[in-house]
């Protein structure tokens, strides 16, 4: 009862009073979809606190029993105190560690700028050689796919216009008008599937997150 | 000084990232560790700035109305805590089906107003403008949406005319997917330049500064 029906009724009502209140647009419901982001992203708070916690732990364990590549759990110690404590430094400081001049934000540009983007950039090559691999002309489908993706590639760099000047407007066509539909297509099927998945939450019929 | 010392370790790490195409070594391992590390930490102070800070304390220290019903979002926050303790670890369920009801209910009222019901609107075209092209451009639109969504009906088997209008939806689709690869690996190829930009203007500095 208090492991399984309490969580499905807890899921029920929260659910249709969040949807009810949508269609009374008057205090005090009005505002609760509004209030329920905040209380959605309040509880993600004290998710985080789990999930850093669990990292932290795995790492401790690591060093612990000195698994292989145990030093790299140094450098992640190292990283995550060095945030952590330039972020409550100028938290004290400044009264927000996101102030332009903080300690906390200089080494947010000099160490996880560089690596995030370069960590993305990396996707390119990633992207190339399984491109390179994937795109074969088998049938009129894959065709399709590699002679878009080829003239979109070539249409947004100077070379494409060099190559033929009208190629930029056919990129834009394609990505404006070609596009389009489909996309639109695939956004109101996932769309309904969405609803229809939430309807499955909220009834109760879908109940895989309970265990 | 501190600039050059900044660039010296951004410039290195942009460099430790990109040693993982030699393959996977002890400096991109280095990087990794760090790169989860530093944002372990970032998003802490992220989550208690942005969101206990400013969503809760605040709201309550200056006592605005309705911040009462914080009480809800930090009783149901507090019981997932209790994963910490795994003879009442099944409570944090009670946080999960909040948070699930939540989201199934943002989701079904945000999903018919601000998806379904606007798309559907917007493929409502005229397929005579007056103007030869933009009667073409909606009659492809259209199109497209149409025997893209016949495609992925799958109540019926795909034969006879469903399966020929399936057939252009298919072409359809390969031409979203191709339009939509060729963006990002130009997303990614710029995000590239940047990157190389970074370290030969990093190198020009650091020849200046000595």
């Amino acid at each position: 009862m208090l492991k399984k029906q309490i969580p499905l009724a807890i899921t029920f009502i929260t659910g249709v009073i969040i949807v009810v209140t949508f269609f009374i647009p008057h205090p005090p419901f009005g505002r609760l979809q509004q209030d329920a982001l905040t209380w959605y992203s309040v509880i993600f708070g004290f998710t985080m606190l789990l999930g850093v916690d669990s990292l932290v732990k795995f790492h401790y364990t690591k060093l612990r029993r000195r698994e292989k590549g145990w030093w790299f759990s140094i450098v992640f110690y190292c990283g995550f105190l060095l945030s952590f404590i330039t972020g409550v430094i100028s938290e004290v400081r400044f009264g927000d560690a996101f102030n332009i001049n903080s300690s906390f934000m200089y080494f947010y540009n000099t160490i996880l700028i560089p690596l995030q983007s370069t960590m993305f950039a990396l996707l390119a090559f990633f992207i190339a050689s399984a491109s390179y691999r994937a795109f074969r002309a088998r049938n009129i489908d894959a065709t399709f796919l590699l002679v878009t993706a080829v003239i979109v590639m070539l249409g947004r760099v100077p070379v494409g216009y060099m190559l033929w000047h009208k190629l930029p407007d056919l990129t834009s066509w394609i990505l404006n008008v070609l596009q389009l539909g489909p996309m639109r297509g695939i956004m109101i099927g996932i769309s309904l599937g969405t609803v229809a998945m939430s309807l499955r939450l909220i009834l109760g019929i879908e109940r895989t997150y309970l265990s | 000084m501190i600039e050059a010392l900044s660039i010296w370790v951004a410039a290195g790490l942009t460099l430790a990232i990109m040693s993982f195409l030699y393959g996977d070594n002890p400096v991109y391992k280095f990087a990794e560790h760090l790169y989860v590390g530093y944002s372990a930490g970032y998003w802490l102070i992220y989550t208690w700035h942005f969101t206990i800070k400013l969503m809760v304390i605040q709201p309550i220290a200056e006592k605005q109305p309705g911040a009462v019903w914080l009480v809800i979002p930090l009783f149901f926050g507090a019981l997932m805590l209790t994963r910490w303790f795994p003879r009442i670890a099944w409570i944090s369920r009670w946080s999960i089906a909040f948070t699930v009801g939540i989201g199934a209910g943002l989701t079904l009222t945000g999903a018919v107003h601000g998806y379904i019901i606007p798309q559907v609107k917007a493929t409502i075209l005229p397929l005579w403008t007056g103007n030869g092209l933009t009667s073409f451009n909606n009659f492809v639109i259209v199109v497209g949406v149409i025997t893209t969504l016949i495609y992925f009906f799958f109540s019926k088997p795909h034969t006879g005319v469903l399966g020929k209008t399936s057939k252009v939806g298919i072409l359809f689709i390969m031409v979203a997917f191709g339009a939509s690869f060729g963006y990002t690996v130009m997303a990614r190829i710029s995000l590239l330049i940047g990157r190389l930009d970074f370290l030969w203007s990093s190198i020009l500095k650091l020849v200046q500064f000595f």
